[in-house]
């Protein structure tokens, strides 16, 4: 049977993701004998239009690049979104949040409105074109991606968790950021990560996007429990979480 | 006589972003030659709007993958400098060793995954797997023991999260530091092994010199008088080749250095200082404050020939294996640092206020400026950052306006090769040009 072939592309993000498969380190030799890598422009120089896996990094914000994406969907027996920025819009949305002409202005003064710097408002990549699997995380765990891969290969589906980022915290025995009086998006947002974030001393940011059927009413219950709204909870959501 | 040449380089690889060059020769007569970025904006400076102080430094760290933590820091520097907030010795000493931990994967991403293979004339490092496993495999490990720090030190390796504004929300144990310390002394027989392999190809690096500014930091900071930490990636004020000993600029001056200007004929956003263009990455670095590097970046200077005077860009990648086992044998002497005193976790209490605040640190590629403004409440109200690649795309024009003349009787293919070359030798990461230059789509 011959290596599947992969190939690597990137719209609007920090490459952050391509990193992560970089940072397989020694593991990625063994990967790249499993697999045929035939495009990853940071990477290689190598590129082709024959692909049987496409892996998407990035979000969606001019016309041109949705083009691109649905070129590559169409030779793409199956395409995956890598990373916040391809399966939520990411950090990416935050600006879905303002006036599009005011953003430009804002950063761009008065060359604000030169047409190369037209964008409209952020889409993550199943917004554009059908996605088969999506790896979250900004950054993604270079574990999961391996772990998808391996499972595309022996024709399984590769697995998601669905259950919120306290259950990892909990089993790291974490100590709950809101003991801390501060607002955590664990108990809404998809786990799979290890809750690094809690374990650091921080909130989580909610970077895997939500788990498919939050509950809301556990959360609800959490932010009475300390004294918090439901407002203050989605306040914290505009960084991964915006629409 | 030259024949007709047309390059139209459209995303160049084994770069972090989307850059093009276009050449046109026409009957030995240069028509066109541009660098190009058709990246697309992504507006950070208008997203951090309306949020909180302690938000910053999460939210612009996804400017770049490969340089977050020096985006992050010079983010939380800046946002302490608005604040008016004080760090300890504690947290200068660990956010120290985090950004070395960025400064060494870089470099050897850079120099061993992304340059290397024009050295070795492959497309890319896969074929040298095969090829030369031995020394793959150590540039792995370098590689990989950079990113086994930034674990320790930024919570993990890509985007940390164990800064915050005012001090660390988490700091490494003593046995983390010992565990690091053997880690990177391991390290050091690798590192020279690298750089050995390079010098055996550096012969391919081609013969181009052009005198340009050079623009770094310089350390000013009394804590790391006479250490390697004197080399500076991280405090300081601002200098150049130009200022000839007088006429630093502080950092909260860093708009008047940068002075980014729009070319007449393109509209291109440039930089410019004393002259037209100027440089800035290791090879920056390196001419400024080379008195200060380790014994060992002295012992790789001196087996590349590396001088002060060298003004050939493509040593930028010699450079960076200075810097990296500069980097080494200054993280272990920080190590040593904070063994001697021990660490503990410490509170940080921050009362927001208004107030505008900039920074300046040493990302892998080069000078970062940061600036933001705050209202009572803590929230953002203004940003504006200016990316090292933003600097150095006037520089990388002008280094292609003199390049191919000099090689474009070599033919197209040896001239677009050395462009690319070049392009790589800035270790541009295009992705963090949060402003654009001058772009013009080529069909």
């Amino acid at each position: 049977m011959s290596k599947p072939r992969v190939a690597i592309f990137d719209f609007a993000c920090c490459e952050g993701c391509q990193l992560q498969i970089v940072n397989l380190e020694e593991d990625i030799l063994k990967l790249i004998d499993v697999v045929d890598v035939v495009e990853w422009r940071e990477a290689m120089s190598e590129q082709s239009h024959e692909y049987d896996i496409a892996i998407i990094e990035g979000s969606i914000t001019r016309e041109e690049d949705a083009k691109r994406l649905e070129v590559i969907r169409s030779r793409a027996k199956i395409l995956i979104a890598l990373g916040a920025c391809a399966t939520i819009g990411g950090v990416n949305k935050i600006k879905n949040n303002f006036d599009s002409n005011e953003v430009r202005e804002c950063v761009y003064g008065e060359d604000g409105q030169m047409p190369h710097l037209n964008t409209y408002n952020t889409k993550a990549i199943d917004e554009v074109v059908e996605v088969d699997f999506k790896i979250h995380g900004c950054p993604i765990e270079g574990s999961e991606f391996a772990q998808v891969i391996r499972s595309l290969l022996v024709g399984k589906a590769p697995f998601v968790p669905d259950y919120p980022v306290c259950v990892e915290c909990k089993a790291r025995e974490t100590i709950c950021r809101y003991e801390y009086n501060e607002i955590c998006l664990g108990p809404i947002t998809r786990a799979g990560c290890n809750a690094p974030c809690p374990t650091a001393g921080w909130r989580c940011f909610g970077c895997r996007g939500l788990v498919d059927n939050p509950n809301v009413d556990a959360a609800k219950e959490v932010m009475d429990t300390y004294g918090l709204t439901v407002d203050d909870l989605k306040q914290k959501m505009v960084l991964f979480n915006t629409k | 006589m030259t024949k007709d040449i047309n390059i139209n380089v459209h995303h160049i690889t084994r770069v972090e972003g989307h850059g093009n060059i276009v050449v046109n020769i026409k009957d030995g007569t240069i028509e066109k030659c541009e660098w190009q970025v058709p990246e697309a904006p992504r507006f950070f400076e208008a997203m951090v709007r309306g949020r909180r102080y302690d938000d910053i430094q999460t939210i612009v760290s996804r400017i770049c993958g490969i340089c977050s933590i020096s985006h992050s820091l010079v983010a939380t520097k800046a946002v302490e400098d608005a604040l008016g907030l004080e760090v300890t010795e504690q947290t200068d000493l660990v956010r120290h060793l985090m950004h070395y931990s960025e400064q060494l994967q870089s470099h050897t991403l850079h120099v061993g995954y992304l340059a290397a293979p024009d050295l070795f004339g492959e497309k890319s490092v896969v074929p040298l797997v095969p090829k030369a496993t031995e020394i793959v495999l150590k540039i792995v490990k370098a590689h990989r023991v950079a990113n086994q720090m930034s674990a320790v030190l930024a919570g993990r390796i890509t985007h940390p999260i164990t800064l915050t504004p005012g001090g660390m929300t988490k700091v490494p144990t003593e046995q983390e530091l010992r565990d690091l310390k053997a880690t990177l002394e391991d390290c050091v027989p690798d590192l020279v092994d690298i750089c050995k392999a390079v010098l055996s190809v550096a012969g391919n690096l081609p013969a181009f010199d052009r005198d340009t500014e050079y623009v770094s930091l310089k350390q000013t900071n009394p804590l790391y008088k006479r250490t390697l930490t004197e080399y500076s990636f991280y405090h300081g004020d601002i200098t150049s080749t130009d200022c000839n000993g007088d006429g630093d600029m502080p950092v909260n001056k860093w708009e008047s250095v940068a002075n980014e200007y729009v070319v007449p004929q393109s509209t291109a956003k440039w930089c410019k200082w004393h002259r037209d263009s100027y440089f800035a990455g290791a090879i920056a670095r390196y001419k400024n404050q080379r008195e200060f590097l380790s014994p060992l970046a002295k012992e790789v200077e001196k087996m590349f020939g590396m001088t002060v005077d060298n003004v050939n860009p493509y040593m930028n990648n010699v450079c960076q294996l200075i810097e990296a086992a500069h980097v080494v044998e200054a993280s272990l002497e920080i190590i040593d640092k904070l063994l001697t005193k021990g660490t503990k976790f410490e509170k940080v209490n921050v009362t927001p206020k208004a107030g505008r605040g900039y920074a300046a640190i040493e990302a892998p590629r080069g000078i970062l400026f940061h600036a933001y403004e705050f209202d009572k409440n803590g929230e953002c109200t203004w940003g504006n950052c200016c990316i090292p690649t933003n600097q150095n795309h006037a520089n990388i024009q002008k280094d292609f306006e003199k390049l191919v003349p000099q090689f474009m009787g070599e033919g197209e293919d040896a001239l677009r090769q050395k462009m690319e070359m070049l392009v790589r030798a800035y270790d541009p990461c295009i992705s963090c040009s949060t402003h654009m230059l001058n772009v013009e789509f080529v069909k």
